[in-house]
């Protein structure tokens, strides 16, 4: 799917869904997450329906995941962080 | 070339696409006129309650037209369902006004109470904080208690509009956008409006052009003094359930988002928004749900209320011009019931009944003593 011109570059180590996952500085989320062919980045409240980045530039909401605890975080407009932990978005989140 | 119909609705809104259905259903040949995104749509702004408990306190007719819309909704949902697949997704689970201080209590009781005198008991009664807490379970602490109607409930205002305007395309009306109506020339059962270069003729004429019905009311003999009254609203991020039942400051979608809104600005034509009211409003909605302080607001918009000088509905037909009609109020989704099935019937009968004397705008012009 997408490829790294230059895997050398990429020196981050975040965490998804509990795996190790590489990305370069600069990169957001969503890229990263895309370039490691995650998947799936959440499902949706209304129909639990598997959805992933899809815009890219902040508009769409489809890139929700869930970052360091914080739920529906937007992927394409979040930078990438050494040692984030990523988990995907499972419907709503919660009113707590 | 003229294209001539039966009825002529001016307004493409809530009010406006609930007429229009209302008298296509009942076999009149329609067109409906949309001025289009230069319009101040205040039916593309709005909060989407179907609210009865406080609605018509001074003027019983008014109350009694409300509860008479939120009887109707069910079947307006049920024909919309049918006609256009949509689901509305109303939800008439009762309404909530929560009070955050004892004086707010008190003056919620004495409404509640002069209104059951006035206009006689539709089931509203005030719950002390327990009683409520049961219900709603994540109020705050601000909370001291609140007043609930069983008749209260909510609908996806979007959704409700664009399956008006199918709906009636259903049945054959004409839905025509970017109409901009610059003159009507009226003769009684007989107008002719002109959009550009276009003309439309119709036998009945329906002013309900929100705003712009204060400008287009005198050439067909009619009096719509209305004006804007800005409305900010604020969007968070979808959330788990928490909240079924309407309020009128908060309300949780079908889908699980949650509006906050209810402010209240005269400042024109002005549909900016600004981070003090946003603010005001997210203060007190803070106060009654504790755990909307960490959520995230993803869109925010203001609108423009279509307000007559005491609040309440114009409903009348022309005197000099018989066939012409105005119809107008704040309320375009929780009247939208009584419009389609009540108020377009008796437009396309060709009279109103001695009810609506109420809503004619010779209310403003009556002497003090």
């Amino acid at each position: 799917m997408l490829k790294r011109i230059d895997p050398a570059q990429a020196t981050l180590r975040l965490m998804f869904e509990g795996q190790p996952l590489a990305a370069c500085p600069g990169d957001t989320v969503a890229a990263a997450l895309l370039a490691g062919e995650v998947g799936a980045f959440r499902t949706t409240p209304v129909s639990g329906a598997p959805r992933a980045a899809y815009c890219m530039m902040g508009v769409c909401f489809e890139c929700l995941v869930e970052i360091d605890g914080v739920p529906n975080r937007q992927a394409c407009l979040t930078e990438a962080v050494d040692g984030m932990q990523i988990r995907r978005q499972i419907g709503a989140r919660g009113a707590a | 070339m003229t294209d001539t119909y039966d009825c002529a609705v001016v307004g493409g809104g809530l009010v406006g696409g609930a007429i229009a259905w209302g008298l296509a259903r009942q076999g009149a040949k329609v067109a409906l006129l949309d001025e289009g995104d230069i319009a101040f749509r205040a039916a593309r702004g709005n909060f989407g309650l179907v609210w009865v408990q406080g609605k018509g306190a001074d003027m019983p007719a008014y109350a009694q037209w409300t509860l008479r819309s939120s009887e109707l909704w069910p079947e307006l949902s049920g024909a919309m369902a049918e006609a256009s697949g949509a689901d509305v997704a109303l939800r008439q689970t009762g309404g909530i006004v929560f009070c955050l201080s004892d004086a707010e209590l008190q003056r919620r009781a004495d409404l509640v109470e002069r209104m059951h005198n006035e206009s006689g008991n539709i089931g509203t009664r005030m719950l002390d904080r327990a009683e409520l807490r049961a219900m709603v379970p994540r109020i705050g602490d601000a909370v001291v208690g609140g007043a609930y109607c069983p008749r209260d409930g909510h609908a996806n205002p979007l959704v409700t509009l664009r399956a008006l305007q199918q709906a009636l395309l259903a049945l054959g009306g004409a839905y025509l956008p970017n109409r901009s109506v610059d003159r009507i020339d009226a003769a009684p059962h007989d107008f002719t409006l002109h959009c550009g270069g276009e003309t439309i003729r119709a036998g009945k004429v329906v002013i309900a052009a929100g705003l712009g019905s204060a400008r287009l009311a005198p050439m067909v003999g009619l009096d719509m003094p209305v004006k804007p009254l800005r409305g900010q609203i604020m969007v968070t991020e979808r959330m788990s359930p928490f909240l079924d039942y309407a309020t009128h400051t908060v309300r949780q979608t079908a889908e699980g988002s949650v509006m906050l809104g209810d402010s209240h600005e005269d400042v024109g034509l002005d549909i900016s928004t600004s981070a003090n009211v946003m603010q005001e409003i997210a203060s007190r909605n803070i106060k009654a749900f504790p755990h909307l302080a960490d959520a995230t607001v993803v869109r925010v918009w203001a609108a423009l209320r279509v307000m007559t000088p005491d609040g309440h509905p114009i409903y009348e037909q022309s005197q000099r011009f018989p066939g012409a009609f105005s119809a107008t109020c704040h309320s375009g989704v929780t009247l939208a019931g009584a419009h389609a099935l009540a108020l377009a019937p008796a437009i396309l009968a060709g009279s109103l009944p001695a009810f609506f004397d109420s809503f004619s705008p010779r209310r403003f012009h009556a002497q003090a003593n």
